[in-house]
């Protein structure tokens, strides 16, 4: 099972820098959700897979997961839940703006208003 | 147990909280914002009495024991840099009434500045290393608002990279925290700290180490990290960058110096090492981009990445005289980094431009603002007595202590170089033959002088003042030195 997600968390994270590395803003934002998800299932594997019961208490049960990856990764996924969606605003109102989606046009100084 | 330590973080944030409810109304809002930044500096100013007075304060929230509720940890390093922090907002909160603009106080600017200080004063006090990266992220939030309020072509464009790059080092982070977690099976960084030294440094925790160092230099801009911070610093108004030049690479700085002395103390010889080489660069990098440009705002910006590789070339040498070195360079540089950004500021609204070919013979005119820059600018080298002095003398002391001549002589070297950057801009700027230019009225002048006199007068006390500070310094090293006294002081309770 580690073995498993940890190629499905290397793909991602694959994935995520290939669309990080591409021209269009919006494949690039795509790019960052992959990322965080590929951190989010880290930290569940990372915790480790023992445990066969919620971690609830109740009589009797004593095999139960560890809680404390679940705790993080829901902080994790709000956390990063709002930050895309101020990043797809921010970039809608620059594509508005400058009229432009594409990161190699996007660079430039003060000369290059 | 006492939860003075939690007001820092509190009151900024419902001082937010409550500005959120009318936007509109300019007067309001600021009286609410100066009444709660009043409030927050008399805070955190009790704080750090109590912590002279009574060693460290911990609390751990819910009164769960140590290692499993969320530990808040209060030493003379953290409360130091609280005050720090809430004295430079107080000081820019009134700058910004006669420079930010109607437009930008009509949509939340105070409420964005005061849920960063929430989140900055959060990092700084926080014991836990996952909470470490919601308060990352609760000032990272607010700071994309501030760079990008108002939508000007340049914000819009600057903020994008800015936004891309601190996510890409925020989910580094949760990953690093995700392996440290596996590795010691604990957040709590005083409780972490014990486990890494009961089952030794292995390979698995240097990589983890280099790992923090490397996303918290990308939000400390140390050297190959850095190319995202001079464009976007740029981009927002002037209050703004005095805001992010003064306290947010600083957090990045201040993180740093924790793990490495806290979590990471074992194996010196590979990453303190690899951490003095890139402070070096980090210097050098910065010299160079300090003299390359004649713009105003680029050659400041330049000089915070040369304090940062300062600063972080006195944590790595790990002696006593390194690590109070270190503390005293960071505090001095927050309060001479903002206290510089107003006063470029001033320039900029007098002349119109930051361009520094195109003013000159500012000195007949407006000799207060000359003598000002010249002292900051004396400052920012460490001419003694002023602020930068201490600092320097004993991060190079520390340097050659521990028989790093070469690094301890670049350091002193850049010296010059930072004096000559900032005296550049004097003699361009104040000297000269007077051009014409845009003028700005009285009340403004006033309104931004003020403030960034206040914050020079300062650094020069702080300067002149090093003996009285002495005891809080000495303090703040001996915990980044010994981490026992840190861990015993969490994990009693």
């Amino acid at each position: 099972m580690e073995i498993l997600m940890s190629v499905i968390i290397g793909f991602l994270f694959m994935a995520a820098v290939y669309l990080l590395l591409s021209r269009s803003l919006l494949r690039v934002i795509i790019g960052t959700g992959l990322l965080s998800h590929g951190a989010h299932l880290l930290i569940l594997t990372m915790g480790g897979f023992e445990g066969s019961a919620p971690p609830v208490l109740a009589d009797g049960v004593t095999d139960f997961v560890d809680p404390l990856p679940q705790a993080l990764i829901l902080t994790a996924i709000v956390i990063s839940f709002g930050v895309t969606a101020l990043f797809l605003v921010m970039a809608y109102r620059a594509y508005q703006e400058l009229e432009t989606d594409n990161m190699t046009l996007l660079k430039g100084n003060d000369e290059h208003d | 147990m006492t939860n003075l330590l939690l007001f820092p973080v509190l009151i900024p944030f419902l001082t937010a909280m409550i500005l959120l409810f009318f936007p509109k109304r300019i007067t309001a809002q600021r009286a609410v914002t100066v009444t709660g930044m009043i409030a927050s500096v008399i805070a955190s100013t009790v704080l750090v009495s109590v912590v002279l007075r009574d060693g460290v304060q911990a609390v751990t929230l819910g009164s769960w024991p140590a290692p499993f509720g969320i530990t808040m940890v209060s030493d003379p390093l953290s409360a130091g840099l609280v005050l720090t922090s809430n004295l430079i907002t107080l000081a820019i909160v009134f700058y910004s009434f006669r420079s930010i603009g109607k437009g930008r106080e009509k949509n939340l600017y105070y409420s964005a500045m005061m849920f960063m200080l929430t989140g900055v004063n959060g990092a700084f006090t926080t014991g836990d290393i996952f909470n470490m990266f919601v308060f990352f992220e609760v000032l990272l939030m607010a700071s994309y608002v501030l760079i990008v309020l108002g939508g000007e072509k340049r914000q819009l464009r600057e903020s994008i990279k800015y936004i891309l790059v601190n996510i890409v080092s925020s989910a580094f982070f949760v990953t690093t925290v995700a392996m440290l977690y596996s590795v010691t099976g604990t957040l709590n960084m005083a409780d972490i700290s014990a486990k890494v030294s009961e089952i030794g440094q292995s390979g698995i925790l240097t990589v983890i180490a280099v790992m923090l160092i490397l996303v918290f230099g990308l939000k400390g801009a140390i050297f190959p990290l850095y190319f995202w911070l001079p464009s976007s610093y740029a981009a927002p108004p002037v209050p703004v960058l005095a805001l992010f030049g003064a306290l947010l690479t600083k957090v990045g700085v201040y993180a740093i110096m924790r793990t490495v002395t806290l979590l990471f103390p074992h194996d010196p010889g590979f990453t303190h090492e690899l951490l003095m080489i890139l402070a070096v660069l980090t210097v050098i990098a910065g010299c160079i981009g300090a003299l390359a440009y004649y713009d105003l705002k680029q050659i400041v910006i330049y000089n915070i990445i040369i304090a940062v590789g300062v600063i972080l070339f006195g944590v790595a040498q790990m002696n006593m005289a390194g690590l109070e070195g270190a503390v005293f360079y960071l505090i001095h540089d927050m309060l001479i980094k903002a206290g510089l950004f107003m006063l470029i500021g001033v320039i900029i609204a007098i002349t119109g431009t930051s361009n520094l070919r195109e003013m000159g013979g500012l000195m007949k005119t407006y000799p207060g603002l000359a003598w000002t820059w010249l002292i900051a600018a004396f400052g920012l080298a460490g001419i003694p007595p002023l602020s930068g002095f201490f600092g320097k003398l004993l991060i190079v002391q520390g340097a050659f202590e521990a028989d790093n001549l070469w690094g301890g002589i670049i350091i002193l070297a850049s010296s010059l170089l930072v004096l000559l950057s900032v005296i550049r801009i004097f003699i361009h700027a104040f000297w000269g033959e007077p051009k014409p230019v845009k003028g700005t009225t009285a009340g403004v002048y006033r309104g931004l002088l003020i403030p960034a006199v206040i914050v020079t007068a300062l650094t020069v006390m702080y300067g002149v003042g090093t003996e009285w500070l002495r005891p809080l310094m000495w303090d703040a090293a001996e915990i980044l030195h010994q981490p026992s006294i840190y861990i015993d002081a969490v994990l009693k309770e």
